[in-house]
Formats: structure tokens, C-alpha cells, sequence
């Protein structure tokens, strides 16, 4: 390794160590909060409403919405970290011990970027272990599972970075959680089928990479799924080099960063 | 070579703000150079833009040979910079912040730490270490940010108003301090609002106002250019009448304290001479402001003339 890319590494490390390091210290507003959360639904959803469901596919609601649920996790979290971490940064103005530093935009990116996933993906496999206390499991595919939980972890850590980076004040933080994520996210089927929705819906759903990616990270665990798992991956592969390319953009312009 | 050479730098702010009007500025390796201007003058554009936090319009900004168009991060790794703001994580323990601080420069975490103890040992800041920063008062914020901006072991440090709000102990402290960095070799550009700072620590200024450099010269050439300095004498008895003293601008602060201007072809032992001849006694004398600021104040209002 040549000393560039030595520094590179330990520039790389230094953020990844801190991004961890802030999200298991608060563990109990990131990491708590998701698993009470889930277990309700598991509780509410999965046993007592759940019960009165039949099957879906060929397997029960409660192992239904397990894939579902622990993606909504993933995601969600892997999007709070980034976009919380990097505006908390911006607000503190501690954004600049990096600006002014030789690190080069990039390793900002992929820091945050690796944080926030692993925030997410640490959540999922949470939400899958509390999950085995109600249903069992029996992972189908063991690849698709984790290169669809990596890949959308990645790019809604990449979401949050981007809406860290426009955001001027708190409120800009939690918009498009709330309007934008949240909608998608319940008509991503994690709850239903997407074969249960009526045309014009349906097709249209398909168009939401959230149903895309709860729909692959199902097949993995499952063996169902509504729609093609290859168009899924090629969608959330080319979200995610768009997102990527947008972000170090926007780093390297220092928009919302310098002035 | 040249630690800093900023060539035709302009910045303009959105709403057509001129920050900087095309500045030219040179500072030599192992000075120590003192950026001064009244507020919203210009000093903490200029430093923003070397420390890469703010975006130049047009100019061409070179740090130890390294441009900072095509050679950002050769360049900004021998930069060190202590803002005028805190901007550190208040939630984050004096350790982390410096250590962290060492990690953006690829530093190793075993070296990071043993610069940390040194630096944070002569900052008075070591017993602290595993404190918040948001528990520590003004003074030890402002030597954690030296710390920090000392740790990757910079060959220019840029203190923007480093003494703000400090007590005069701390700040003798941070003047020795200072003075050793330079001596050993780290050219310093320092932006102050003290000129009393300037004049005691710095070899060559700039003069910066309204986006211009006003005034670029060395310190001990630009104080011989004061040609009139005021100074207050304190009489040793009250006045009952106002002195006589045709070649003399004065005025009577109160009963025993006068203020006078001396020009520089005046010589002081003619004043005494004078006072004394009309029954006055000086018990002290000092100078209003110092030098430096009294040249500072009349090169700012004849450039407002202008």
C-alpha cells in the first residue's frame, strides 16, 4: 500500500470508527427504538391480525411480512444515520475538521456512506433475530438476501447523505422521511402482495424501488416473489451509481457545505 | 519558497457582494504574518479560502508550491488552522476531537495519540482529555482548536483570531507559544483584532479593508512611518489654568491628566522643558493606543476618504 492509499485507508477508518462509535453510544435512540417498534408489529400484525389472514404464496403472514419489516428497518435506519449525522456535523460546523483536512470529497462520502448501511444492516439483523421468537425461517437464498440488504442499506444511506448535505435547518432532516420514504415504504409491500393491488396500481408499483428491493430481499429469505428479481437488482444497482455520482458532486462543489 | 502566494484572488458573495477585489499577497517561509482589518474586511474570506471552506471567484492561491486548483490536498495537508468559531463536536471528549482530527490526515491512531498527549500537555489541556469539549470553558475550547490544528503538524498555521474572549494570562501564554512554533520553524499567519498581538508578534502585516490590501509592508518599517503619536501625561498637581503650549496640539483630560500629540521632529525633553518652565510636573506618561493601532486607524480613515 503506498502512502496515499495508506492515508486514504486511515482517513477512511477514522470516519467509519466515529460514525459506529456515535451510533452505539445513542444506542438507545438508534438501536431500541426499531426493535420495540418492530416487535409491536410482529405482535399486532403478525399474531393477532396476522392469524386471521390466510396465506400469502404459500407461507404465513407472520413469515410474510418478516423480509418486509426487516428491510423497512434497514432502510430507514441506513437513511437516519447519514442524514442526521451529516447535518448534525453542518450544524456543529465540526463538518469542517474534514473540509479542511487532505482527505480527499470522496472518502467523506464513502465514511458516511458505510456508517449509515451498517447502522441499517446491524437494525436488520435485529429485526430478523426478534422475528425468530414468532416464526422460523429458512433463508432461501443466502446471496440475494445479502447483496439486496447491502445494496439498498447503501443507497438510502446515500439518500440521507444528500438530504444532510440540502438541509438548512432540522425540519429539512425529517421532510422527506415522513412525505416522501414513509409513503413508499408502505406501498412498497411489506404489508401485501403486489398481486393483491388493482391495475393501474400494480404496474406502477413496480416503478417503486422500495417494492423492488423488499420484493428481492423476500425472495431471498422466501422464495416468492411479485416481480423479477434481475429487473430489481439492475434498478437498485443503477439507483445507486446515480446516487453516488450526485453525491460526490455535491461534495466536491461543496454545496451546502462552503460558501 | 513561498509558505502562501495568493495572485488577483477575488470572492464574490451571492447578491453581488465583493468580498475581495483581486488581492495579491506573498508570505515567506518561517514568518510570522499578521492579516489585520477592521470587521467584514476581508481576513476571514481570505483564510476560508485557503482553508478550502470557502470558494473562490477567480485568483490563483498557492500554499509551499502546492496550487490549490490542482494540488488541494498536497496543499492542505501543510496547513494547520484554528478558526474564529469553535467548530468541533461539543458531545466529543478532547481526545477524540484531536485524535479524530489526525485520522482525516491519515496520521496512524498510535502516532495520532502520542501527538495528542504532546500537544494537549503543553495547551494545559491533558488532564481534561476525557472531558467533553462542551464542559470546558472559552479558554480551554480556544487551546483545544490549537491542539487540534497542531496535530498533523502543519508547516503554516492560520489563526483566525485566536485570542478572542481570552484572559490576558492565556493569551501571554499563547504569545510564547506561538513565538516557539515560529521560531522552530512554522510560518504563522494570524488575523487579530488586537493590535497590541500584531505588533508583538508579527513581523510583516497586511492591512486588509473593504476587500483591498490597503498596506503590506514589515512592522518595524511601517511604525517608523507614524509621524505623530498621542501620549497622556499624568501631572503630578492638579492645573488651575490651561497650560500654554502654542506648538502643541492638547487638550486637558481633567485637572492632572493631559493628552498631546507629539510629532515625530518633536522632541519630548522640549515638552518637559516647556511644562516645566510653567510650573508643571509630569508624574507618567504612556502612549494612548499602541503604535500599530494608531497607524491603523489613520490608514482605515484615509482609505474611507478615498
Amino acid at each position: 500500500m503506498n502512502s496515499t492509499s495508506f492515508r486514504t485507508y486511515i482517513a477512511l477508518q477514522t470516519i467509519l470508527r466515529k460514525e459506529i462509535a456515535r451510533f452505539t453510544r445513542i444506542w438507545s435512540q438508534t438501536l431500541l427504538p426499531p426493535a420495540i417498534t418492530m416487535t409491536l408489529y410482529f405482535i399486532i400484525f403478525g399474531k393477532l391480525i396476522g392469524s386471521q389472514i390466510r396465506d400469502i404464496h404459500g407461507v404465513t403472514y407472520m413469515q410474510y411480512i418478516v423480509p418486509g419489516l426487516a428491510m423497512m428497518s434497514i432502510m430507514t435506519n441506513a437513511y437516519a444515520n447519514t442524514s442526521s449525522s451529516f447535518f448534525g456535523a453542518k450544524f456543529s460546523k465540526s463538518i469542517e475538521e474534514m473540509l479542511v483536512s487532505s482527505m480527499p470529497s470522496y472518502v467523506i462520502l464513502v465514511g458516511y456512506m458505510f456508517g449509515g448501511a451498517l447502522r441499517g444492516l446491524l437494525v436488520g439483523l435485529i429485526v430478523i433475530l426478534i422475528s425468530l421468537f414468532f416464526t422460523h425461517l429458512h433463508i432461501q437464498y443466502w446471496s440475494i438476501v445479502l447483496v439486496m440488504a447491502v445494496m439498498s442499506a447503501l443507497v438510502f444511506s446515500l439518500g440521507g447523505l444528500i438530504n444532510g448535505i440540502f438541509a438548512k435547518k432540522f425540519d429539512d432532516v425529517s421532510f422527506i422521511p415522513t412525505f416522501v420514504l414513509t409513503p413508499l415504504t408502505y406501498l412498497g409491500g411489506v404489508f401485501y402482495s403486489l398481486k393483491q393491488l388493482p391495475e393501474p396500481w400494480q404496474t406502477l408499483s413496480i416503478l417503486n424501488p422500495v417494492l423492488n428491493m423488499v420484493d428481492t430481499f423476500r425472495f431471498g429469505m422466501l422464495g416468492i416473489s411479485d416481480v423479477s428479481i434481475y429487473f430489481s437488482l439492475a434498478m437498485v444497482a443503477i439507483l445507486f451509481l446515480i446516487l453516488l455520482i450526485w453525491c460526490l458532486n455535491l461534495l466536491k462543489k461543496g454545496v451546502g457545505l462552503r460558501t | 519558497m513561498h509558505a502562501l502566494s495568493v495572485k488577483n484572488l477575488r470572492k464574490v458573495y451571492p447578491h453581488n457582494l465583493v468580498a475581495l477585489k483581486d488581492i495579491n499577497l506573498e508570505v515567506r517561509e518561517g514568518d510570522f504574518f499578521g492579516m489585520l482589518g477592521p470587521n467584514g474586511a476581508g481576513k476571514s474570506t481570505t483564510i476560508g479560502i485557503l482553508c478550502s471552506l470557502v470558494n473562490k471567484t477567480s485568483g490563483k492561491v498557492s500554499v509551499f508550491g502546492y496550487d490549490l486548483d490542482t494540488d488541494l490536498e498536497a496543499a492542505k495537508s501543510c496547513i494547520g488552522v484554528v478558526p474564529q468559531e469553535f467548530n468541533f463536536n461539543p458531545f466529543e471528549k478532547v481526545i477524540q476531537i484531536v485524535v479524530n482530527q489526525a485520522g482525516y490526515y491519515g496520521i496512524p491512531r498510535n502516532v495520532a495519540m502520542q501527538r495528542a498527549e504532546i500537544y494537549l500537555k503543553k495547551l494545559g489541556l491533558w488532564e481534561k482529555r476525557n472531558q467533553m469539549a462542551i464542559r470546558l470553558s472559552g479558554g480551554m475550547k480556544r487551546r483545544l482548536m490549537i491542539a487540534r490544528a497542531l496535530i498533523n503538524e502543519p508547516k503554516l498555521l492560520i489563526l483566525d483570531e485566536p485570542t478572542a474572549g481570552v484572559d490576558i494570562e492565556l493569551r501571554y501564554d499563547l504569545w510564547k507559544y506561538l513565538t516557539e512554533l515560529n521560531e522552530q520553524g512554522t510560518t504563522i499567519i494570524l488575523t487579530t483584532h488586537y493590535l497590541e498581538e500584531a505588533e508583538h508578534l508579527c513581523k510583516n502585516i497586511a492591512i486588509i479593508d473593504r476587500g483591498e490590501i490597503i498596506e503590506n509592508s514589515n512592522v518595524k518599517s511601517l511604525i517608523a512611518r507614524l509621524n505623530i503619536q498621542t501620549i497622556i501625561l499624568d501631572l503630578t498637581e492638579p492645573v488651575l489654568k490651561i497650560p500654554y503650549l502654542p506648538n502643541y496640539r492638547f487638550r486637558m483630560l481633567d485637572d492632572s491628566t493631559m493628552e498631546i500629540e507629539i510629532a515625530r521632529d518633536q522632541s519630548l525633553n522640549a515638552l518637559f522643558t516647556e511644562l516645566s518652565f510653567q510650573g508643571i510636573n509630569v508624574n507618567s506618561m504612556r502612549n494612548k493606543t499602541n503604535r500599530l493601532e494608531e497607524l491603523f486607524v489613520r490608514l482605515i480613515a484615509e482609505n474611507k476618504k478615498n
